[in-house]
Formats: C-alpha cells, sequence, structure tokens
C-alpha cells in the first residue's frame, strides 16, 4: 500500500561541540556561536521513513518542521535525500513553545496535511533531551505512539511492525496505522545526500527566506517546486492560547551558568615519579584497595 | 487530593529500583508539603506480589492494577490508568522514572492532561515563585532542576497553574531508603475495565527480550571513566585494563559513547547512569555538566587531562597533567607493584 509518511524534523543547535565562547559572561547561551543543524536523531528517522517509501510504491515523505525561517534548510535537507515536500510552521506566535505548545503546533499542521498514515520523528533534540513531543503529538492526534524504535521493519494489512530499544533489551511490536513512531539513535545513519536532486531543490525556499534579490529569483515563478510551503498559526487553523509561551504550562524560573564548587586540587605530572607517588598515596590512605 | 503519586515500573513481578528511589523523595515531599504519597503500579498477575515491593518506602496509599494485556507495557493503557485516576484524584505532584517506560508514558499523560513535564530532574525541591509579569504569588510549588541546553546550564523550571506538576528522574539519582516514620499503607485493587478502553489494547508486543543488566556501573566503589580525550577505541581497552587491576567499572561520557568506542550502557551523566563511587577516574573528561551531574558526588575524583583548564579539573581532588595513553599504563604498572 503506498504510504503518506510526514517526518518531524527540529533544527538545533549543535550542543555536542560547545566551545568555551558558547556562554556569554552573564551565563545564558550565546547561539550565534553554535551551528545550527538537523537534529541527528530526526535524521535516523528521516531514513526509516525514505525505506518506507522505497519498499511501498506510490508513498510520500514529507518533511515538517517549526522554527524561523532559516529552518527552510531542514526541509530542503530532506529533498536532497528523497523526501517530496515539506512545510514550515514559522511564526512569532509559536516561539517561546514549551514541549506541550511544540506538539500542539506540531498536531494541528499534521490534521491540516490530512491523511498521514505514519508520523516518524527522532526520539529527541540534542538542545532539550525532553523526548517528549512524539508522545505527545500523538495524544493530541488520538494516535497510537512507538517511542524508541530502531527499525520499521514492514508495513503490511494496516499494521506497522517495529523493533525497538527497552530498558535492558528489545522488542518488536506491532501497531495498527495511522501511528506515530520516534526513532532512536543507534538506529540505521541517514542516506547521503543525492547530486541529481540537490542540484534540483538548491534554490528552493520559503518565501520568508528570500529577500527578493537572489539571481536566480526568476525560476521561482517557472519552478513552482522551489517554492517551499510556509505555514503560520492562521494558516493551520491554530488557537493562539495553545501556542508559543501562553500555551505553555512550564515556565523557566531561573537559568544558572555552572558554578563548580571548587576543591583544593593537588596537581601532578604524567612522570614517572608522580604517578608511583600518587599511586603510593592512594594505596596509604586506603583510597584503592 | 493534592498528593503525590509515584507511578512504579515493574518488569514482570519485579518493582524497578528507580520506582523506590523515587517514592523515598516523594515521601519526602509529602512531608514538607503535609500531604499523603500515594503509588500506582499495573501489571498482570501482580496482585500479592508487588506491594512488598512499594509500601516499606512510606507510602499511604497503593493502587494496584491488575489485568490482562497490562504486561508487558504499552503505552495506551497505562496512560488510560494515569489519566483516569488523575482526573479522580487530583494530585499536586506525579513523578516517574527517566526510563524508556517513563518517558514514554510521562508526555503522553501530561498532554492528556495539559499539564507540564520536566524531563530528567537531577533535584526536586519545594519552593515559592512569583510571576511578576503576571503579579502572581505561588507557594509550595515543585522545583525541577535539570541540566539544559547539552547540558550547559541548569534550569530551575515551574508549572505554576497546571495540575500535577510532573517530573521524570534517571534511575540512581536519588537514593532509596526504606521509610522510618509512619505510613498509612492502605492497598486497593480498582477495577481495570474501569479505567482503560477496550481500543487501546491495540499495540501488540510479539516478540520480546531483556536481559539483566552487563554491568554494575551504577552500584561500583571504583569507576574508570572515559571521554573524548581518551582518542580511540584502542586506549578504551586500557581503561577496562585499569578497571580490572582496580576491580572498578567502566564509565563513559556521551562524547565516547558517540564515537563508537564504548557500548551506550556505560554512559555516565544527566542522560545516563547516576553513579555514587568511592573513587571516580576521569581519563580525558573535559567535564560538561551533563556528565557531571551524574558523577558529583563520587568521594575522590581524579582526573586524568591534557588540557589543564579541563572544567572537571575544578572539582578534581587530584588532577594528573598528560594523556591517557601515558598515565593509564603507568597508573597500572603502579598499582601493581604498590599493591602487592
Amino acid at each position: 500500500m503506498s504510504l503518506k509518511i510526514v517526518v518531524l524534523a527540529k533544527q538545533v543547535p549543535d550542543t555536542r561541540n560547545v566551545g568555551k565562547d558558547a556562554m556569554t559572561a552573564e551565563g545564558t547561551v550565546n547561539r550565534a556561536a553554535l551551528p545550527a543543524i538537523f537534529n541527528p536523531e530526526d535524521l535516523n528517522a528521516l531514513e526509516q521513513a525514505l525505506r518506507l517509501k522505497e519498499q511501498n510504491p506510490g508513498s510520500t515523505v514529507g518533511i515538517l518542521t517549526m522554527g524561523p525561517p532559516r529552518a527552510g534548510e531542514i526541509i530542503r535537507q530532506g529533498l536532497y535525500r528523497g523526501a517530496d515536500t515539506g512545510w514550515l510552521l514559522t511564526d512569532r506566535k509559536f516561539a517561546g513553545a514549551d514541549s506541550l505548545a511544540t506538539s500542539y503546533a506540531l498536531a494541528t499542521a499534521i490534521k491540516k496535511i490530512g491523511d498521514v498514515d505514519i508520523v516518524l520523528g527522532g526520539r529527541q533534540a540534542i538542545d532539550g533531551d525532553t523526548a517528549q513531543v512524539g508522545p505527545q503529538v500523538a495524544q493530541k492526534l488520538g494516535l497510537n505512539q512507538v517511542t524508541y524504535a530502531e527499525e520499521v521493519i514492514k508495513v503490511e494489512d494496516g499494521k506497522a511492525t517495529i523493533r525497538r530499544q527497552i530498558d535492558g533489551g528489545v522488542e518488536t511490536v506491532v501497531a495498527p496505522l495511522p501511528v506515530v513512531i520516534t526513532v532512536n539513535g543507534s538506529a540505521a545513519p541517514v542516506r547521503p545526500c543525492n547530486a541529481k536532486l540537490t542540484m534540483k531543490y538548491k534554490y528552493a525556499t520559503c518565501p520568508m527566506e528570500r529577500t527578493g534579490k537572489e539571481p536566480w529569483k526568476e525560476l521561482y515563478e517557472s519552478r513552482p517546486y522551489l517554492t517551499l510551503n510556509q505555514w503560520s498559526v492562521a494558516d493551520v487553523d491554530g488557537d493562539e492560547a495553545q501556542c508559543g509561551l501562553s500555551g505553555s504550562p512550564t515556565k523557566v524560573k531561573a537559568v544558572q551558568n555552572i558554578v563548580f564548587q571548587a576543591k583544593e586540587t593537588k596537581t601532578i605530572t604524567d612522570s614517572d615519579a608522580d604517578v608511583d607517588g600518587l599511586i603510593k598515596e592512594l594505596l596509604d590512605e586506603k583510597i584503592i584497595g | 487530593m493534592k498528593n503525590v503519586f509515584v507511578y512504579c515500573e515493574i518488569e514482570r513481578t519485579t518493582v524497578q529500583e528507580v520506582s523506590q528511589e523515587l517514592l523515598t523523595k516523594g515521601r519526602k515531599l509529602a512531608n514538607q508539603l503535609g500531604v499523603e504519597l500515594h503509588a500506582v503500579v499495573a501489571g498482570t498477575d501482580i496482585k500479592g506480589k508487588v506491594e512488598d515491593q512499594i509500601l516499606p518506602y512510606g507510602v499511604d496509599k497503593l493502587f494496584v492494577f491488575d489485568g490482562e494485556g497490562l504486561f508487558p507495557y504499552t503505552s495506551a493503557p497505562h496512560t488510560d490508568i494515569m489519566v483516569n485516576l488523575f482526573k479522580e484524584e487530583d494530585p499536586q505532584i506525579a513523578l516517574m522514572g527517566a526510563t524508556v517506560i517513563g518517558r514514554d508514558l510521562g508526555p503522553r499523560v501530561s498532554s492528556s492532561l495539559t499539564s507540564g513535564l520536566t524531563a530528567d530532574c537531577t533535584q526536586l525541591e519545594i519552593g515559592d515563585y512569583e510571576d511578576k509579569k503576571a503579579g502572581k504569588k505561588y507557594d509550595n510549588i515543585l522545583y525541577q532542576i535539570r541540566p539544559a541546553f547539552g547540558g550547559n546550564i541548569v534550569a530551575t523550571i515551574v508549572n505554576p497553574d497546571h495540575r500535577p506538576q510532573m517530573a521524570t528522574v534517571r534511575s540512581g539519582v536519588m537514593q532509596k531508603a526504606i521509610y522510618d516514620g509512619k505510613a498509612k499503607g492502605e492497598v486497593v485493587y480498582p477495577e481495570v475495565g474501569k479505567y482503560v478502553s477496550e481500543m487501546s489494547y491495540a499495540v501488540k508486543v510479539i516478540d520480546r527480550h531483556v536481559e539483566a543488566a552487563k554491568n554494575n556501573l551504577k552500584g561500583a566503589a571504583i569507576v574508570v571513566a572515559g571521554g573524548y580525550g581518551v582518542g580511540s577505541k584502542e586506549n578504551f581497552d586500557l581503561l577496562f585494563q585499569l578497571a580490572k587491576e582496580l576491580h572498578a567499572e567502566v564509565g563513559a561520557s556521551r562524547a565516547a559513547v558517540d564515537a563508537g568506542w564504548v557500548e551506550n550502557d556505560r554512559q555516565v551523566g544527566q542522560t545516563g547512569v547516576t553513579v555514587h563511587p568511592k573513587v571516580y577516574i576521569a581519563c580525558g573528561i573535559s567535564g560538561q555538566i551533563q556528565h557531571i551531574a551524574g558523577m558529583q558526588d563520587a568521594g575522590i575524583i581524579i582526573s586524568i587531562n591534557n588540557d589543564p583548564d579541563a572544567p572537571i579539573n575544578q572539582i578534581a581532588d587530584y588532577v594528573i597533567n598528560g594523556t591517557v595513553g601515558e598515565v593509564v599504563p603507568k597508573l597500572i604498572k603502579y598499582y601493581k607493584q604498590n599493591s602487592k
């Protein structure tokens, strides 16, 4: 059967490679110092989606992302690898959302897209590590959910067979469609960008990403596929009260830079004498046996 | 009403340690707030087998849901139980493990109830909150404290207007202890069918393999842990050799796990295991907060790093300036020489 698949993807600051300039003196995050990347586990989810598309002729894969206009890059990265379309949810009213308000926005967009068989997303995003958005989207849509998936083995007779990680092991579950699946980083890595598709979609942008001065701007007239879908709260018939900061039950009371409780530290070199001395000291004081 | 609830996770008829740790924490919070501690457990054929693993931690009332299809865990039936029970009981705080189950169940429940949920908390405290913009003050609410932004900052999260205030906590972050005070210890066995819709059993588990933990990282007296500075899988073998000599367990930072040098069940930190060893030997670990959150209670911290400015050095008792490849073989050599 042909499947309509939506991949939830997020553009995130690369928190894995945080340099010293990533934090300001006031202890807030200097986002400008961190490169914006495709959330790693969302790439694992994209790969599962593309495999399902290949296994089920006639299927389509669309990338749904929420963020500022520059997050259009996430959709392009999907198109370069074989996705068919994408939607960027962008509106100041979406800003400041916690996981619940984010889920509301995504769920509303998925309803607008309509007739979706499978929603795939990464288990969690590296800037929050909450793993909450997938299950919350599922709940808001009244769909079944399977989290921590490592492989969508097959889709047959309206049911997906999925292998997933559990604490201390693995299990295989069968879930009727439509279903929301979140994918673990231990799943297959994403395929590289396809050269032809990269050429084709290189100039694909959302209207808000454009300056109007692009040398190739007449292409937007002749090639409609270069204009990516861009949706506001109103475009998805969203309730403003449930979006962004106002739709977020959790509030940040305080953010602190980490202050280590400095200890009296004994520093030694890597010379034989120093290491030998340390071992003797640790043994004498029965710190090690 | 307005009590503290803990969701108890089970493997067949064994209550998971993380749930007992949360019961101990929940008891303290309940005492501070002057309310009761309630617990929920759901499974198949568990009546008479799980109560003794839960009540001693100071539970005033335990809800045991025993029915077909509740084990192995699937999202929807357990969500139905929690959501419908919470609608009746109106708890002010609900805690669950930041395990695969808790992180599957928590968001689903919080979304159903439109209540806030904070994942992977490292501290839970009671305090006051003032919303200056709205001019509102809140007494005795739950501070949900967690590293954020890849562990570069620590955020205190509150849910001022929504109940329950929900939080997940990783295994090993809290310490379990049998409660020595008085608790009511009442047990009830509600009828599962009144809480779970038949439709909710749609997802079926057809195959399942669970193994006991392969390492004893959580309970180890000495941990030898490696980070990105270890440099290679070969160098990581040195850590295993040192650990063998010291009768220690090997841990790792997230960077070392991401590099594929060591299995992810050895990851120490906010999104891994929290350890409380007597000695923690950090090899080539820079010391992101994410990692520190999982090992800062270690008795003695020894840092081996060729970057004298590595943040972890600030909390270390001993710092050895050098590379892992140079220093670890020397540690092994001189330990062998001196311990005999």
